[in-house]
């Protein structure tokens, strides 16, 4: 058809940027597995959008049928039972950051959320969302590592739990099923009062993709010794890092600078960083070092305050 | 073949609107093509820019990161419902007052995000405001004279508030 007879809808068709799907709205998580199971491969769950809307945009994916979880109550909820706090995958990021009980028994997480995006995409993202996409650079599955959350994952005929540690195998890919959907995390809350966490961070805008970022989080007895300790860094590897074999060299130390130098050196040194037009493989090393220091010492004063942070 | 068209009804501004739109049609794109609200602007189109920021349930979020047919059934304000009967608001003279934009492209996400910031903290902090604003992208005023626009018209709203 030659250009000047092209309608205004022709260019509206032309302007458009995913591949043409369906979109159906699902009510509940066995609707949601349902749908899963008759449209096969091709189907994609859509949460806050925030990364899959790029990702369709740029036709990196091209579902071809969208199923959409915002509807799903039993997704949105957040409670606070005994050992774990568990999280509904389709949560608000903003409702996390908000909620008094995140901020009480998972500091670390509330701490992340700081570096999630902006106001405008945490009103929109959700944990479900951030760790299906599993960006090596991004907070919240840096902290479901560090923390050893478990993920709940549900499908037509079964449901099981996976550790975070276990969920993420390379930039963007996950051992999730095509035919199972993330619907819970659970986070284990460490149950002493001395605790302290700390999430560090370097990128070039706050809230853009993390150069590198570190965490910490430790328990301090009354004689200022650690007792308990968990270390984590993104942004320097093929998916978010958890070194628990580092952090048990803190147990049963006070957390001096020579401790802290000593370990944040240890948990750099296996690193095997990519280099790209952002930072070089090195300068992500160095970030690491200087980001766990850091995490170390704010998590420590914050554990001294005998109150979390 | 023809693309299947899904009926689309919200409330902008205060008014129910319907359109047609297929699935993959961002919602930004239904604003400003079908329903002809031209105001949001479409800047980078994923997700890095603001330009596009509009509320959705009274929350800043970005209108090129959600299909139109995701905000079926929800409430809109773009950059239109901000001016009330055609009179400019305290916060979009203040933008005037201080120089707050040249191009004006960034301009609609702007004022979305200071609006809701000021909706929700009368008085905010200046770190606040740079905090509200941070994920809206401005080449042409260094980001001062917005952080300026929204100080003023926080103390205006304070003012006719308490007259």
């Amino acid at each position: 058809m030659p250009k000047y007879d092209r309608t205004r809808s022709d260019f509206l068709q032309d302007a458009m940027k995913a591949v043409p799907f369906e979109y159906e709205r699902a009510a509940s998580v066995a609707e949601v597995c349902a749908l899963l199971t008759q449209h096969g491969p091709d189907a994609k769950l859509i949460a806050g959008g925030q990364s899959l809307v790029p990702m369709m945009a740029m036709r990196l994916a091209r579902p071809s049928h969208l199923v959409d979880l915002n509807d799903v109550a039993e997704m949105r909820q957040i409670a606070a039972d005994g050992d774990y706090v568990r999280i509904g995958a389709v949560v608000r990021q903003v409702r996390l950051e908000r909620e008094p009980v995140i901020r009480e028994r998972l500091p670390l997480l509330a701490q992340a959320l700081r570096w999630v995006g902006h106001v405008q995409t945490r009103n929109r993202g959700t944990p479900g969302g951030s760790l299906v996409h599993a960006d090596p650079s991004a907070e919240i599955p840096l902290v479901a590592v560090t923390l050893q959350a478990q993920l709940k994952l549900t499908s037509q005929n079964d449901e099981m739990w996976m550790d975070a540690q276990d969920f993420f195998l390379a930039p963007m890919v996950t051992a999730i099923a095509q035919d199972q959907c993330l619907t819970e995390i659970r986070f284990p809350v460490w149950p002493d009062t001395r605790v302290g966490s700390s999430f560090q961070e370097v990128s070039i805008r706050h809230g853009d993709f993390a150069l590198t970022s570190a965490c910490a989080q430790v328990v301090i007895d009354e004689d200022g010794r650690c007792t308990h300790a968990a270390i984590g860094i993104g942004g320097a590897g093929p998916v978010p890092l958890a070194l628990p074999d580092v952090a048990a060299q803190l147990v049963g130390e006070t957390l001096d600078e020579r401790v802290v130098t000593a370990v944040a050196d240890a948990a750099a040194a296996g690193l095997e960083p990519e280099a790209d037009i952002h930072a070089s493989a090195e300068y992500r090393r160095h970030l690491a070092e200087v980001l766990v220091a850091a995490a170390l010492r704010d998590a420590r004063a914050a554990a001294g305050r005998g109150h979390i942070s | 073949m023809s693309e299947r068209l899904y009926t689309i009804t919200l409330d902008v501004n205060g008014v129910q609107r319907s359109g047609a739109a297929p699935a993959r049609m961002t919602l930004v794109d239904f604003l400003r093509d079908v329903l002809r609200l031209t105001g949001t602007h479409v800047g980078c189109e994923h997700g890095i820019c603001g330009a596009c920021s509009i509320l959705l349930d009274d929350e800043p979020v970005r209108s090129c990161l959600m299909f139109a047919v995701q905000a079926d059934g929800h409430r809109v304000t773009t950059v239109e419902g901000l001016a009330a009967d055609g009179k400019l608001s305290t916060l979009q003279d203040s933008f005037c007052e201080t120089h707050a934009l040249q191009c004006g492209y960034c301009t609609p996400g702007m004022l979305i995000a200071s609006h809701a910031l000021l909706e929700g903290k009368s008085d905010p902090t200046e770190a606040q405001i740079r905090e509200a604003i941070g994920g809206n992208l401005c080449r042409c005023t260094g980001y001062q004279q917005i952080v300026e626009a929204v100080k003023l018209a926080a103390k205006r709203r304070h003012e006719g508030a308490t007259s």
